[in-house]
């Protein structure tokens, strides 16, 4: 296969443009051979190279004075006190599970997790966020529903088996997600600070060792699937997609973390996406230094593959690493001890060279660092994108409150995700202390008193307004989220999710987003220590809304935490933030103009990123103090839905407004910087957010069994909790028809 | 006391169990490697939750062959009290320690909620620190957990009040909503929830301690 002729269409069929193969022989000094085109269209692809984004991501803040590693390892590192840290990260899984939902999002979770144990972290958290086509739609309803349920078995598969527990995320439906369903997993380990390793070939003549699972011809060229849009013949491309096996990564993270115990390894990848190719080349490309690998030593589960195909296959749970000389059986003995093959495949050189043979020949030979790091770097042309209409059209009627809160209960973006995470382990470790359903989510540290709180946001039709607004709207929800429960947010990690971007609205879209993500990142603190960019999301040229989503990190002391629910009657109840700011233009892109004028205009909710930053150092004081009895941030359907979310617990509210907004803004406007808090010592959450110059009106009080709303003398609200119980409960498994 | 948890390739409620016991509960525990053939003079056997080998065949039906199985066979038929959690229940009935059998939840979906149990019987190890019909609240988190066995088990678990614990409201189709059953001789309990999980206030409940503090007393009678 190595001698077939490179002929312009091959290396079209590569998905390299004519430039690209150009570089490539210029950095070879000849024209490559087979193995070598593959080699390169791996790295090179928008999926490992981020070449379109590259230029752009540089905007994004990075340091922070917690922050131990940022871009460029397998996951960020932050100093969580006491000695340890934290390693997380976000990647997308995005095409294959559309292809193959159930193995797609399991493969997604098993890679992240893996990317955290590679840096000696054991994880202790896994959120999603998930994106789909609506299950009601009229042609692709049943093929959204059969998607979402794949998924999040999948999900539930891998990371159940594992031992990791799924504690949180969102999951969000739009017509845009069609063909294209979003699968983002966030993955969370913790280590000791002194204990965290690296992807790095260090020590010339150490042997590079293989381990885990065999070889196989799956996954070949997963990471070009992921870089190119979808046609027809997608679906004919499901062998690209692998079949994960948590059992086999639940011992390849005992062997490993307790390999690492013996002061053996030097250095340890994962192989993810572009398999063997990705972790040599990055290994010694980080290290400076060369690396030989002899193929026929590489444990494969099919016989007669090429070196093509080994090196491009993306078979799941495989590591690579670099042990000290002469230190390997101390490696291999605890690899044995867990059923693991763990082979010596090469060693690292001097020369900067990946040399890979096979029966003694050598059948692909590129320097490290021009693979790895020279991938070509497009400015691609961008464009603003278009303005939305500014106001809604005419023929709007409103609707009863009452009417439109039960109808917004039940709708798939708000109602209860009970369904889903019900079928993920969110205790596993008995380190979760919020799971699924709460603001953020939260797990304790067991070894130095301290707990990290999470969340995953992303609002695509924020986006879709404003990419940079709707962006920026996402780190202060995020940031709002982690404020409500008392925790201090201390870094990012982000995953941009964008159709194609070589159309230049597109990466327009990019662009601003990645601007905005910026701004608000550098503004709230919260620096991105790495993630993941997830282009063509396209079918048959329908691209997706732009939809960033954002994880945030934060730190409190261990407790038990303020949650969500009303605690008790008879409680004050106080709208930290106040009611906020709301115009025609501003309703454009609430659930409400989505759900009941089932139409998108104007612009996303206007954001004070000041105030917003004072409201949360105010609600993390009223937390410190034990005053808040419960809290929950008003996000997607604004203060009514928030305030019914409040009383699911069983205990109710009365809520009286004196206020000019009309009942559709007052209730369902979704201005940012607000927190419903109750109390039973509203005086001191009022003294404290005086201190910070926020609003904090009193503006009820919690009692038995009803929620209750009146703007001045209209009554418009009045509901049983049982009944909003029912209709926010029991609506995913009605839409999913089981 | 001192108790010996069981690590299976695949046990991840392992470091769980270990935690409930020697920080919650204050007494020392152990990890037993799958393959030892003793149980280096444990005075009690905890199976934990998990996916023993994976479980991609039946539940528990490949670490039933384990080497440490012979061990852990001997210890109960010597009368040493032997905990199953969840996997461990699974593996403990595909060992022919326990009768009947687990098979998929009714809504063939992995279920992780709290439940509520009913203590059905106070006279085991298991068991003896509880008031008589107490409700204990804590996490179930099994896709298989749903008991079954013919109806002369089921009418002999009852008539020998072998039954350990029944779900209040029963989440996985359990027959005679049965979560926890004893062996004849009383000293080995599988039940599929997770008494690990609820033993301190963080968690959201401690009533899982129950059933450790009961293997305590049922050690030192005269302590208690």
């Amino acid at each position: 296969m190595s001698t077939l002729t490179i002929t312009p269409d091959l290396v079209a069929q590569h998905q390299l443009a004519d430039s690209e193969y150009q570089k490539i022989v210029s950095i070879l000094g000849r024209e490559p051979n087979y193995t070598e085109l593959g080699i390169f269209s791996v790295m090179w692809s928008e999926h490992c190279s981020y070449k379109s984004s590259r230029l752009h991501l540089k905007k994004l803040p990075t340091r922070g004075k917690l922050v131990v590693q940022g871009p460029g390892e397998n996951a960020g590192i932050v100093d969580v006190g006491g000695g340890y840290v934290i390693a997380f990260k976000i990647e997308s899984h995005n095409h294959p599970s559309f292809i193959e939902p159930f193995q797609g999002a399991a493969t997604g979770v098993g890679g992240i997790l893996r990317d955290i144990f590679t840096m000696g972290a054991r994880p202790i958290a896994v959120l999603d966020s998930l994106r789909f086509g609506p299950l009601d739609d009229p042609q692709a309803g049943p093929r959204n529903r059969r998607i979402l349920q794949g998924v999040v078995a999948g999900i539930a598969h891998y990371g159940n088996c594992f031992g990791v527990p799924t504690v949180g995320g969102e999951c969000v439906f739009e017509p845009c997600y069609n063909g294209n369903p979003l699968v983002n997993v966030f993955a969370l380990g913790v280590a000791k600070k002194d204990d965290i390793f690296y992807a790095r070939a260090a020590g010339i003549g150490n042997p590079v060792i293989y381990v885990g699972a065999k070889t196989g011809r799956d996954g070949i060229h997963g990471a070009s699937m992921a870089s190119a849009e979808f046609t027809e013949e997608s679906k004919q491309k499901r062998p690209n997609v692998q079949v994960g096996d948590p059992f086999l990564e639940k011992l390849l993270l005992e062997a490993c973390l307790e390999a690492m115990q013996t002061g053996a390894i030097v250095g340890i990848q994962d192989m993810g996406a572009a398999g063997l190719t990705c972790s040599t080349c990055e290994m010694g490309s980080r290290g400076g230094t060369g690396i030989e690998i002899e193929l026929d030593l590489v444990p494969q589960r099919e016989t007669g593959m090429t070196p093509y195909e080994i090196m491009l296959s993306e078979s799941q749970e495989r590591m690579l690493l670099v042990a000290a000389k002469g230190r390997e059986d101390e490696v291999f003995q605890v690899f044995r001890k867990w059923g693991l093959d763990a082979v010596t495949i090469g060693k690292v050189t001097d020369d900067g060279l990946l040399r890979v043979r096979q029966h003694g020949q050598v059948v692909a030979e590129i320097p490290n660092r021009e693979l790895a790091d020279e991938a070509p770097l497009y400015d691609r042309p961008h464009t603003d994108s278009p303005a939305r209409p500014l106001a809604p059209s005419p023929a709007h009627e409103p609707i009863p409150p009452q009417q439109a809160l039960l109808t917004l209960l039940a709708s798939s973006d708000i109602c209860s995700k009970r369904y889903i995470w019900q079928q993920y382990d969110y205790q596993v470790r008995t380190n979760t202390l919020a799971g699924p359903g709460a603001d953020a989510a939260i797990v304790r540290i067991k070894e130095n008193g301290v707990s990290i709180a999470m969340s995953l946001d992303g609002n695509s039709r924020y986006c879709y307004l404003s990419p940079r607004e709707g962006a920026m709207l996402a780190v202060a929800e995020s940031c709002r989220n982690l404020a409500t429960v008392g925790a201090q947010p201390v870094a990012a990690t982000n995953c941009l999710n964008f159709g194609n971007p070589e159309r230049p609205e597109i990466m327009g879209q990019l662009v601003a987003a990645i601007e905005g993500l910026g701004d608000a990142c550098r503004f709230f603190d919260t620096p991105i220590t790495g993630g993941n960019v997830s282009l063509y999301n396209e079918t048959l040229g329908e691209g997706i809304w732009p939809t960033p989503v954002i994880g945030v990190v934060g730190l409190m002391p261990t407790a038990a935490p303020v949650t969500r629910d009303f605690k008790a009657p008879g409680r004050s109840i106080v709208l930290l933030g106040g009611l906020g700011d709301c115009d025609e233009t501003r309703f454009g892109g609430t659930q409400y103009a989505k759900v009941i004028l089932k139409e998108l205009w104007g612009l996303p909710p206007a954001l004070d990123m000041d105030y917003e930053k004072r409201v949360h150092a105010a609600m993390r004081e009223i937390v410190a103090a034990g005053l808040a009895e419960s809290a929950h941030d008003l996000s997607d359907g604004g203060l009514a839905v928030a305030a019914a979310e409040c009383c699911l617990g069983g205990v109710g509210a009365a809520l009286h407004f004196e206020s000019d907004f009309s009942p559709e803004f007052l209730l369902f406007h979704e201005g940012p910087s607000r927190i419903l808090i109750s109390t039973a010592r509203p005086d001191g959450i009022a003294e404290i957010a005086a201190r910070h110059a926020v609003e904090a009106p009193r503006v009820g009080i919690t009692m038995n069994s009803a929620l209750a709303i009146r703007n001045r003398n209209a009554t418009l609200v009045i509901a049983k909790i049982d009944s909003l119980n029912a209709i926010y409960e029991g609506s995913l498994e009605n839409q999913l028809g089981s | 006391m001192k108790f010996g948890v069981i690590v299976f390739p695949g046990s991840n409620c392992d470091h769980d169990a270990w935690f409930a016991v020697n920080r919650n509960l204050g007494h020392p525990a152990e990890y037993i490697w799958h393959d030892s053939p003793t149980l280096g003079g444990v005075d009690a056997v905890i199976l934990p939750g998990g996916f023993a080998y994976g479980d991609y065949l039946r539940c528990g039906a490949i670490a039933k062959f384990s080497p440490v199985m012979a061990a852990v066979r001997k210890f109960a038929a010597d009368g040493g009290p032997v905990l199953g959690i969840c996997n461990g229940f699974q593996i403990l009935v595909e060992a022919g320690l326990l009768p009947g059998a687990l098979i998929r939840n009714r809504n063939l979906k992995f279920i992780c909620r709290e439940v509520r149990l009913r203590t059905e019987t106070l006279d085991s190890p298991f068991t003896a620190a509880a008031e008589p019909g107490q409700i204990l609240r804590m996490p179930i988190a099994h896709g298989e957990g749903c008991y079954i066995a013919d109806e002369r088990t089921l009418d002999e678990l009852g008539a020998e009040d072998r039954v350990a614990f029944r779900y209040v409201e029963n989440p996985n189709g359990s027959m005679r909503d049965i979560a926890g059953i004893l062996n004849a001789q009383r000293n080995v309990l599988g039940l599929m929830p997770h008494p690990e999980r609820a033993t301190e206030p963080l968690m959201g409940s401690s009533d899982g301690l129950v059933v450790f503090r009961s293997l305590v007393m049922a050690f030192q009678p005269t302590a208690a």
